[in-house]
């Protein structure tokens, strides 16, 4: 029954799978990888931003035109969290530690309380001419909303990339991250940098919160199930590596595809946390982290 | 139990939904019939929760109207259990102990109700089952009178098998969510496939945080079928039968569907449209003619008008009737032995037939319908995001059992190709 | 001898001697389901103080210790007939050694590190126990609960007992390793992990030790369970939701202090209980309000509130009598 057509076809659908796992950690991996914020409020984000082209939708708009048009008001929110954060702990000096995680588990439920009180507890989906259609390669059929998100997740990718490495402001959120002390020598300041940065990760986190409801129907409480996966992808990347973000992503949903093509889906969690498990315990600075 | 204090009285008002007080009747000065139970208000269940709190609202609203029972005004006392077995132990120990209910009604759905069952045994109490899956099977409590169209897995998705039989269908394939309910009816499922002499040619239980099923389609369509079972919860479904327009099953699939929970909800079958075609799927009820309860069209539409106000969908086909018919079987009970005693009310449950908004009923001996009627309709001719379509007849052709059946089966590739 | 010894060895025998006695006095049975769980979360909230509030590391995985308690004890429960006792000692068991495993693994791990791997552990426990068919799967076990032993009326009067016996016990935990060496070791972890080393405190050893009893008392919570909702079943036993009460009671009742993550559970989980006949919704709000005006205003939480509302009347006495003296 495994053939190896059904295995390659297995492969592609993790590879696809995997871009939508990356997509929505690339936010993350900005937020806790380089600015070492434990933005345990990520997933909410995501759903929040998912509920909002849900809301742009139904005034017709298409998901990824609403994904743009969300970006500047999530930019903003993210620019205002860290500065609410940046006042209640980074200024204090000490690491926030526990404080900073119970802080944005805080935030979570505000979000999640929100949108339930906003849209109530039905699950929610979008319509797009890409959405319910297939691409027929042959024998083969790719769904096109997986190929929109492969396409999504390369540029957001290449495009942080090319942020972060090209820019000023970008290599100066780089440098945040290594050592603030040293970024106010050339005279940028740490904690504009840091907040701007955190601005780009919600931003990008509106675009994975888009991506989320084109690939699924999203409820409220479904942050639950993307924290740990979204960790789980930063982590194995590394922290703070845009490409390696792409690199786990694929890694994840490859494994997670190949588990349940093989063995039964039941047992793809056990699989991918494993694998982190393993990650964590041999190698805690990520895969691919020099 | 003459005097009501005020107190209590708001209590249970304020507490429970408080069944609105007709200002030109005049109550006698016996406290109000309370009726008990819980359902989730909150959490992945809480639509159908609320959908059946608005309808006991209006069962209470109804009869209070009539001059209430016994001449006494009934209340309904609601609470949230979040769907959770570790909430209702103690939400039912309330409804007893503190709030003095009279009757109770059992936690909407399977999970909670399940916990509750040997509380209800051990204080020898009448249960009314709302919704839910083989409870008493174990603790087997002759108190316990379900109000769900199905008793075993056979009740359930037989009609399924028996459609697949007269097709001439010889291979099946099972996807299922790995939880409580869907691993429950796969199990009968396999069974019964396994009696009718099908080959299984393909098994896959998820978990329920999958995503995609892009990859699952294709091994199914890889193992090609001739019809497809499936046991999934909504937010699945949904990502299903999305995936099965996009990937495709195969040419040989006649059927497809079977036990796929959401697919009865107005959100979900506005949102998916017309990719709905042809898929066969188990509901408890659709306006079909053979359907026309006495009392449910009028039902379903006062609960069309007060579903806005109340935040719950409109249709409300699949869970709200059986609320009301719950609260039905109580008020048929008492009237008839003008008693509150539970033995008294059980005894007379177990010796007549019923008759409520979803049919008669009567029970066989373990408390679940005597006379199953899950019927296993086809969507057909469904356009793209009208909700309003689905009350019409025609849309949902009832296909099993006979007694209800308003057309025959088309092959699922050729109900989608129209 | 400190200054409240006696007092809490007082309360502490008096507790269990009230779980016994109040049924004689006639409380509405009512109480006892919800004092059961309000108990569980008292025990809940202080084994995840033990790690999370004195040494800093946050475990997202009280929903697995908790489940795995339940489970153990269902497994000792289906296969020996085992009683409740042995039972949670099992479960204990259990839980000690998860919690030694998982400690073992995130040996060099730190802040949030750690409880991303507590997270993994969590996913992968739950997804054993959903292939594991003896225990049900995930269709979950109804248990037919036999006769009430030990000469209590009902099942829940004596589990409320045996759930008061554990929240006494995990509070004298609590407060052993808050005064002794542990905690002062596990507090140097905290604060300066790499300094503590260096200087001699053995943090390995620590770190182990506060994993093993925090997880053990955890999975003890859980071990009624299966008797008390008579009907155990994964998705709801291994909620993240167990994991995300217990940080929030820890936090809002005060980390630095044994009582602390007490009073934030009594608190949270019993307007948790009368919010669920108003608006469960509104509930989530108010403890996520909370949340962060507690880390953000009163770091100590409501221990370090309340300290200093006793610190500044002591003072204001003080100056009074300085004031009087100096007239």
């Amino acid at each position: 029954m495994f053939s190896f057509e059904l295995l390659f076809e297995a492969v592609v659908f993790g590879l696809l799978v995997g871009c939508f796992y990356a997509a929505i950690s690339l936010g993350l991996s900005i937020a806790f990888g380089l600015l070492d914020v434990p933005h345990i409020a990520h997933a909410a984000f995501l759903v929040l931003a998912a509920y909002m082209t849900f809301l742009l939708g139904s005034y017709g708009l298409d998901p990824l035109v609403a994904a743009v048009l969300i970006v500047i008001p999530f930019f903003f929110f993210g620019v205002l969290v860290y500065r609410f954060y940046y006042e209640a702990f980074e200024k204090r000096g000490a690491d926030a530690g526990v404080r900073g995680i119970a802080f944005f588990f805080g935030i979570a439920f505000l979000v999640q309380v929100f949108l339930s009180m906003k849209f109530g507890l039905d699950q929610r989906t979008v319509s797009a001419p890409y959405i319910g259609r297939s691409l027929e390669l042959g024998d083969m059929r790719i769904p096109w909303r997986l190929i929109v998100v492969l396409c999504v997740a390369i540029a957001l990718t290449v495009g942080l990339k090319l942020y972060l490495s090209k820019t000023f402001q970008g290599r100066a959120i780089r440098a945040v991250a290594q050592d603030a002390w040293a970024l106010r020598i050339v005279g940028a300041n740490p904690v504009l940098t840091k907040q701007w940065a955190f601005g780009i990760a919600t931003a990008a986190a509106a675009i994975g919160g888009a991506l989320l409801i084109i690939v699924s129907p999203v409820e409220p409480s479904l942050d639950r199930v993307y924290i740990g996966r979204t960790f789980c992808v930063v982590v194995l990347a590394g922290l703070g590596s845009m490409s390696g973000t792409l690199v786990a992503g694929l890694i994840l949903g490859v494994i997670e595809s190949l588990v349940l093509t093989m063995f039964g889906a039941s047992w793809a969690p056990a699989v991918a946390y494993g694998l982190l498990l393993l990650v964590l315990a041999i190698r805690p600075q990520g895969l691919f982290r020099q | 139990m003459t005097n009501v204090s005020k107190r209590t009285f708001l209590h249970g008002m304020g507490l429970g939904l408080g069944a609105l007080v007709l200002p030109q009747r005049v109550w006698s000065q016996e406290s109000p019939i309370k009726v008990g139970t819980s359902m989730a208000l909150s959490g992945p269940l809480a639509s159908g929760g609320r959908q059946s709190q608005l309808a006991l609202q209006m069962w209470a609203e109804d009869v209070n109207a009539r001059g209430g029972l016994l001449g006494r005004k009934v209340e309904i006392v609601a609470y949230d259990d979040q769907g959770s077995p570790s909430q209702s132990p103690g939400i039912f120990s309330k409804l007893v102990d503190l709030d003095k209910v009279d009757l109770l009604i059992a936690p909407y759905g399977t999970v909670p109700a399940a916990a509750i069952m040997p509380f209800a045994k051990e204080r020898r109490l009448l249960m009314i089952g709302h919704i839910g899956y083989q409870i008493n099977s174990k603790a087997k409590h002759d108190m316990w009178f379900n109000n769900s169209p199905w008793s075993d897995a056979e009740s359930w998705v037989g009609g399924f098998f028996r459609l697949g039989k007269s097709a001439g269908v010889k291979k099946v394939a099972f996807l299922a969510s790995d939880q409580e309910f869907a691993q429950n009816i796969l199990a009968g499922a396999k069974s019964l496939a396994k009696s009718a002499g099908f080959e299984s040619v393909y098994e896959q239980s998820y978990p329920p945080s999958t995503v995609d099923f892009s990859a699952m389609i294709r091994a199914i369509r890889a193992a090609a079928p001739d019809m497809v079972f499936v046991g999934s919860y909504p937010a699945d479904s949904t990502a299903i039968i999305r995936a099965v327009n996009e990937i495709g099953v195969g040419p040989n699939v006649k059927l497809f569907g079977g036990a796929m929970v959401g697919l009865q909800y107005a959100s979900i079958m506005q949102s998916l449209g017309s990719q709905l075609n042809g898929v066969v799927n188990y509901t408890t009820y659709v306006p079909e003619k053979t359907m026309a309860f006495p009392g449910i069209k009028d039902f379903l539409d006062r609960f069309a008008k007060r579903a806005p106000a109340a935040n719950v969908e409109t249709l409300g086909y699949y869970v709200a009737p059986f609320a009301y018919a719950s609260a039905q079987i109580l008020e048929r009970a008492v009237t008839a032995t003008k008693s509150l005693k539970h033995d008294v009310l059980a005894d007379y449950l177990r010796k007549n037939e019923i008759s409520t908004l979803v049919g008669p009923i009567r029970w066989g001996a373990d408390g679940e319908w005597a006379n199953p009627r899950v019927v296993m309709v086809q969507f057909r001719d469904i356009k793209d995001g009208d909700l309003e379509q689905f009350r019409q007849e025609g849309k949902q052709v009832i296909l099993e059992p006979q007694q209800f059946k308003t057309g025959n089966l088309i092959p699922f590739q050729q109900a989608r190709r129209k | 001898m400190k200054r409240g010894t006696i007092p809490f060895w007082v309360f502490a025998a008096l507790l269990p001697a009230a779980a016994y006695g109040l049924p004689i006095l006639g409380m509405n049975e009512y109480y006892f389901y919800i004092s059961y769980i309000v108990l569980q979360y008292v025990v809940l909230a202080t084994a995840w103080n033990i790690l999370g509030g004195y040494a800093g590391y946050v475990n997202f995985g009280t929903g697995a210790f908790f489940g795995a308690g339940a489970y153990a004890a269902l497994v000792v429960m289906l296969l020996f007939e085992a009683p409740l006792v042995v039972q949670i000692a099992v479960a204990a068991l259990v839980g000690a050694l998860m919690g030694l495993g998982a400690g073992l693994l995130t040996l060099r791990l730190k802040g949030i590190f750690f409880s991303i791997a507590t997270i993994a552990v969590a996913i992968i426990i739950e997804t054993f126990v959903l292939n594991w068919r003896f225990v049900g799967g995930a269709t979950g076990v109804q248990i037919i609960r036999g006769p009430v032993t030990y000469g209590f009326e009902t099942h829940t009067r004596m589990l409320f007992f045996v759930m008061s016996v554990l929240a006494v016990a995990s509070l004298v935990i609590a407060r052993y390793i808050e005064t002794s060496w542990l905690g002062r070791g596990l507090q140097a972890l905290r604060d300066a992990e790499v300094a503590a080393e260096c200087s001699g405190v053995p943090t390995l050893r620590l770190k182990l030790i506060a994993c093993a009893v925090s997880g053990a008392l955890m999975a003890a919570a859980g071990a009624p369970l299966p008797l008390y909702s008579s009907f155990v079943e994964p998705h709801s036993v291994f909620s993240l939701n167990y994991s995300v009460m217990a940080l929030s009671m820890a936090v809002i009742g005060g980390m630095a202090r044994w009582w602390g993550p007490a009073l934030g559970a009594v608190l949270i989980a019993s307007s948790q209980q009368f919010a669920a006949f108003a608006s469960p919704e509104f509930h989530l709000l108010i403890v996520g309000l909370l949340l962060i005006f507690v880390v953000i205003a009163a770091p100590g939480g409501l221990v370090g509130v309340i300290q200093w509302v006793g610190n500044w009347r002591v003072s204001r006495k003080e100056i009074n009598r300085s004031a009087s003296v100096v007239k």
